[in-house]
């Protein structure tokens, strides 16, 4: 007998039954915008470009995110130390499932969209929120999965996803063209139309994806974009006449 | 006399921790058997996050709860009753009977009466004596049997229709006769699927998809439910209550 397994020990923060005001996030500072995910063939994708804004100040942060043992990938949109911590947080819970507890079983994408809703719950009933979209999606023992849980922890499946901007300019496109088979030329075309528009987005994204053959994640790419036309646009900008 | 204009207020930007997320459920009891149904598109604001998010929920092979409002609360409610409901099974080696489950469910609210589940509820099933019954429930607990009741974003739209319908108010019965009790299973289900279809039209939080359960009693025949296209049984024993679900389509516009 070897020693007895060492209990999980939560995060005191999120244990502590009452946390000052002072302390709660009441907005998002540092924020990412939109992430798009859709199911395809043979797995999940997701791409989201890589900018952090505070206010208007841009920096540059990956927002996507692949943790390998559970089969399952995600991105995020709202406040970045958020997602920082999340990514965290998980990657204990997944040390503590994988060497601590040596059961066998192997967390899968279900149980990470069921464990992320629990802690989003956990925080906003405790009106300390984590300030964030999180979309993710997973690929285990044959099956897709697509998940979503929001600050509220409104959760649900489905088969396209996105957020922020991306749910009034990407999502339509989305449904749209989910029938045809160009799944990456989509996801491209969505994120030309949000960086067009979207003024707290960047060209430089990254794409991630996940199948019977395991997650991958790209390198960070970028869009070739055409500003000629906004030569003639007059009314929006500083422009004299 | 200060100059009041220059007094700065505190201002707090307050985190609203609740949502609405749309959607309509009903359910009509019966003699013998109780239905209940839900739409099953999951809204905020004017998007629609899925097309398919399940509302109605079975509890025991005689219970089914129904839930609308917020669906972060709606979800973790019913995984705390079908909890509750588990701990009683190994507990006393038998389902909770439903008006046992009613009670069940208007303490758990009341628990959180200064922070409510912000979810209306509606339980459906068949009684100890064999009748069907409904139960409906306002956010703090408080609750009645009645014979129908709608809830959520089309209650507005629905219910007025049920108690024409359902309780024949403002119908006259033809001379020398009187308005039956109870419907016939058939009927009480065009009554649902009719409910639906019209609150699709005219609600724009409702649509995408119905999921109709029905619940007999103990012992009825399967009258009125035989030869439904796409009937799913739920229910785990043959010869106690018997718990099916339906699915249609709702227009997704």
């Amino acid at each position: 007998m070897g020693m007895p397994p060492t209990p999980y020990t939560p995060d005191p923060r999120r244990s502590q039954a009452w946390i000052p005001f002072n302390t709660r996030s009441e907005q998002p500072i540092v924020t990412g915008t939109s992430v798009l995910a859709l199911t395809y063939k043979d797995g999940i994708m997701l791409a989201g470009d890589n900018l952090a804004s505070y206010g208007s100040l841009a920096c540059s942060a990956p927002r996507l995110s692949v943790t390998i043992p559970s089969y399952t990938i995600f991105g995020a949109s709202g406040n970045m130390s958020d997602f920082q911590y999340l990514q965290h947080d998980l990657d204990n819970l997944i040390i503590q499932e994988e060497v601590t507890a040596q059961d066998g079983h192997q967390l899968g994408p279900k149980q990470i969209h069921k464990y992320l809703s629990q802690v989003f719950y956990a925080r906003r009933s405790k009106m300390d929120s984590l300030w964030k979209s999180v979309l993710g999606g997973g690929f285990k023992d044959g099956k897709r999965f697509l998940l979503f849980v929001d600050l509220l922890s409104v959760t649900y499946t489905v088969l396209t996803l996105a957020t922020c901007y991306g749910v009034y300019i990407a999502q339509p496109l989305l449904r749209k063209a989910f029938e045809g088979s160009e799944v990456r030329k989509i996801k491209e075309d969505w994120l030309h139309v949000l960086f067009y528009r979207d003024p707290r987005s960047t060209n430089q994204y990254q794409i991630t994806t996940i199948s019977a053959a395991g997650p991958t994640i790209s390198p960070s790419l970028k869009l070739e974009t055409e500003w000629s036309f906004a030569e003639s646009i007059r009314g929006y900008g500083p422009q004299t006449q | 006399m200060p100059n009041m204009s220059a007094i700065v207020h505190p201002q707090q930007r307050h985190f609203n921790p609740y949502a609405e997320n749309g959607g309509t459920i009903l359910a009509i009891a019966g003699a013998d058997f109780t239905v209940i149904a839900g739409d099953t598109r999951q809204s905020e604001g004017y998007s629609i996050q899925t097309r398919y998010a399940p509302k109605v929920f079975r509890l025991t092979d005689r219970a089914v709860l129904a839930v609308n409002g917020f669906a972060a609360d709606g979800n973790m409610f019913v995984k705390k009753v079908k909890q509750r409901l588990e701990w009683y099974k190994h507990a006393h080696a038998k389902d909770m009977p439903l008006r046992a489950i009613a009670r069940l469910i208007q303490t758990m609210l009341y628990a959180q009466r200064f922070f409510p589940y912000y979810v209306y509820n509606i339980l459906g099933g068949i009684e100890e004596d064999g009748s069907g019954a409904v139960y409906s429930f306002d956010p703090v607990g408080s609750y009645e049997r009645e014979a129908c009741r709608a809830a959520g974003a089309a209650q507005s739209l629905v219910q007025p229709f049920l108690d024409n319908q359902i309780y024949f108010k403002n119908q006259t019965a033809a001379p020398g006769r009187s308005h039956p009790s109870h419907l016939p299973l058939p009927d009480v289900l065009s009554i649902v699927v009719d409910s639906f279809t019209s609150a699709t039209e005219r609600h724009i939080e409702v649509g995408d998809g119905l999921e109709i359960y029905i619940v007999l009693a103990k012992g009825r025949s399967l009258q009125g439910v035989e030869g439904l296209h796409g009937l799913r049984e739920l229910s785990t024993q043959e010869d106690g209550e018997r718990v099916f679900v339906l699915q249609r389509d709702l227009k997704k516009d």
